[in-house]
């Protein structure tokens, strides 16, 4: 453990940088910048201020008032027995980015681009958004600052996720369905690349994830590190000694970068990222970005995507809308390349499982997206189960999670996968429900006790 | 020798701006679109862009994107763009390759250019790829003597005018308004206040002109301060509409009107 001096009055006491990306974007051999020319006078104009910005007294404080009297920071970390008995002996601690406003780590991002928004005197914002989570947060940060806020939502997505879409509505945003290409996420993020180019003088493209053009992974990273700055300090604080493994989804990656960023350094850490498997990497319906595709140039930025031979972006599959994208960011492709994180693929079977399991033994209903990590930890458990200390010591592992959101957007899925709603009215999709297996712990229709036999014994 | 700028500079000698053309390559199928290029060669065209179907054409505005999904998704490839360069200079015109950046580099940036100069293509514009991160494909391109052509756009600065043209062969190609492609009722004075811009930059360097140009009366105002009129959507309209080869080059002919006016 190192100890530092307390912050001298007037001096800045940022968290130190990772060593990348270099000045113009570059993680190793990834990132950049390839979009268009007509983007890259805004996209310098984003630097400099942000630049700025970062170090600005009077930014640190206002992001720093409103992470804690609007979002709710610092989010608790709670430790799951009942959950980790299904871990294979390590113990387990969720990062609750779920009970932020606005129900997921999104918000850290969105509260800073916000910021810079209004800093480099620009009246609209625009975002993409998958799962809805990022569209919710914009729309929200858009509401509180006074800013036009225009989403642009896969079609397919907005069928998927029609409540984020009325919450979005709600809160005066306007919602564009796209209908290019595969209507999903990767589609809505090629529509707001157009809407930004033809109205950039006015507006300013709040990106959701560590992913796109310099300088949005560096900057996204930035606003996303407080998730795993206070992590690593809560668990050194409580255990006196840190994880042996850090484990959160990857779509884009913003929570997962965020998560990692403040354990980098700390070596003796396992850094492990899970993807969307979809079906399972085999079959070809997946999300799986890194352990399924090879580096090319997606969204402005070269990292790992799912291409075909033509070097056509291949459409991704998961259960979960926020991962479902065929990208990811730069920063991820540098950390698996270099070894320092790990990134495995889990199933849509496997999240599930993980997510009945959260529900039922702690009373925590994730984000499916966050399932998958759930799902990683109880794997990963099984693996190093009781060996602590990166399988030196004799200690139960210490396994830290983020549950990067929470599950309410994701009940309609979830019942459809489970067969929970009226049976009459479930239009299953393919693969869902009739096929799974009972699983140990896990919900299933027929053992749910009615009321009037709550607390008899069966 | 830059085969761009032999073309362009062959047309200021007839005292007018060169006629550029862009279709895709496989819509509605690759032998018809190889067709339309040629009609397009037949009406008048000086050079023809050949566009690499793209997944994720963002800066490409609906009309472009609908031609080039179907493309995509019929599986069309660097083979058949091969195809479409070599039926292209033996029509008589300057074939060079318009592509989307992902698309080459997943070919193989040497690669790419050592077949595109075997099938006599001048080279490649690269709408997403700025000279900043192209030194792969400034040296390939260098080896194997072909052009390559950056865009500029309104919000360019100075400086950024000078160091992307300075990376240019051929032409630059300048981006007439902000936005994505599409046909427009005007061009609009930004894109000569550009091209004067630009010609400050790189007083020896053709300037073309893209972005919602469609028909011979904006052709004739473009050519009266760009050194080449490049004109998109309007000619994929007519494949979308269905007007095909025919279509496409009554197109040209009235195009090339334009640049001669």
């Amino acid at each position: 453990m190192t100890t530092t001096s307390p912050p001298q009055p007037g001096e800045l006491s940022l968290p130190a940088r990772p060593g990348w990306p270099d000045r113009t974007g570059h993680f190793g051999v990834f990132g950049g910048r390839f979009v268009p020319e007509a983007l890259i006078a805004a996209l310098d104009e984003l630097t400099e201020a942000y630049e700025a910005m970062r170090v600005d007294p009077a930014f640190l404080a206002e992001f720093a008032r409103l992470q804690r009297d609007y979002t709710g920071r610092p989010s608790p970390v709670t430790e799951v027995p009942k959950f980790a008995e299904h871990c294979g002996g390590a113990r387990v601690l969720l990062k609750r980015e779920d009970l932020n406003h606005t129900g997921s780590h999104k918000i850290n991002n969105v509260l800073g681009q916000a910021l810079l928004t209004k800093r480099i005197g620009k009246q609209r914002v625009i975002a993409e958004t998958g799962a809805g989570q990022h569209g919710v947060a914009t729309a929200t940060a858009a509401a509180l600052m006074g800013l036009s806020c225009t989403v642009y939502m896969g079609e397919e997505d907005t069928r998927r996720q029609a409540l984020n879409v009325a919450r979005m509505r709600l809160l005066g945003a306007e919602v564009v369905p796209v209908t290019t290409g595969s209507r999903t996420l990767k589609d809505a993020i090629n529509e707001a690349f157009r809407d930004w180019v033809t109205n950039v003088e006015t507006t300013n493209y709040v990106f959701g994830t560590v992913a796109g053009p310099h300088p949005f992974p560096a900057m996204v990273r930035d606003f996303q590190r407080v998730i795993g700055d206070e992590a690593r300090g809560q668990v050194l604080e409580r255990e006196g000694r840190l994880p042996d493994a850090v484990l959160a989804c990857v779509g884009g990656g913003s929570n997962a970068i965020g998560i990692f960023t403040a354990f980098v350094p700390d070596d003796g850490v396992r850094l492990i990222g899970l993807e969307a498997g979809g079906d399972g990497v085999d079959t070809g319906r997946h999300a799986a970005t890194i352990t399924g595709g090879t580096p090319g140039v997606l969204h402005g930025a070269r990292s790992y995507l799912l291409q075909d031979d033509n070097g056509q972006t291949v459409e991704s599959h998961s259960i979960s809308a926020g991962l479902d994208y065929p990208g990811v960011g730069p920063e991820h492709s540098y950390l698996h390349d270099i070894g320092r994180a790990e990134y495995r693929a889990i199933t849509d079977a496997e999240a599930m499982e993980a997510f009945a399991l959260l529900c039922r033994t702690e009373g925590i209903i994730p984000a499916i997206e966050s399932a998958h990590a759930l799902a990683g930890v109880m794997k990963l458990g099984r693996e190093v189960g009781g060996r602590g200390a990166g399988g030196r010591g004799d200690e139960p592992a210490l396994l830290l999670v983020n549950l990067s959101g929470r599950g309410d957007k994701d009940v309609e899925t979830a019942s459809r996968w489970f067969g929970l709603g009226d049976r009459e009215e479930v239009d299953p999709g393919p693969g869902l429900d009739t096929d799974q297996n009972p699983t140990e712990g896990a919900v299933s229709n027929d053992e749910a006790v009615a009321g009037p036999d709550a607390g008899e014994e069966l | 020798m830059s085969a761009l700028g032999n073309r362009i500079a062959a047309a200021r000698a007839q005292d007018r701006a060169a006629l550029i053309a862009y279709l895709p390559v496989g819509y509605p199928t690759v032998d018809e679109s190889i067709a339309a290029m040629v009609a397009a060669v037949e009406g008048g065209a000086d050079v023809i862009e050949i566009g690499i179907p793209y997944s994720d054409p963002g800066m490409d505005g609906p009309v472009i994107q609908e031609a080039v999904d179907a493309a995509v998704r019929a599986g069309v490839g660097m083979r058949d763009v091969l195809r479409a360069v070599a039926a292209v200079a033996a029509a008589g015109a300057v074939p060079v390759v318009m592509s989307y950046w992902n698309p080459i580099e997943r070919y193989g940036v040497e690669r790419f250019a050592a077949d595109l100069a075997a099938a006599g293509g001048a080279g490649a514009i690269t709408p997403d790829l700025i000279p900043d991160e192209a030194a792969g494909w400034l040296a390939a391109a260098e080896e194997h003597d072909l052009d390559r052509v950056f865009l500029v756009a309104p919000s360019s600065t100075d400086a950024r005018l000078r160091s992307t043209t300075a990376a240019c062969r051929g032409f630059v190609y300048a981006a007439s308004t902000m936005g994505v492609t599409g046909t427009r009722a005007t061009v609009g004075d930004a894109a000569e206040a550009l091209v004067v811009r630009t010609r400050e930059a790189a007083p020896g360097l053709a300037v073309c002109v893209g972005l919602g140009v469609s028909n011979g009366s904006q052709a004739a105002e473009v050519a009266g301060f760009a050194d080449g009129v490049i004109v998109g959507s309007a000619y994929v309209r007519e494949m979308l509409e269905g007007r095909g080869a025919d279509g496409v080059r009554a197109l040209s002919e009235d195009l090339a009107k334009g640049v001669r006016a």
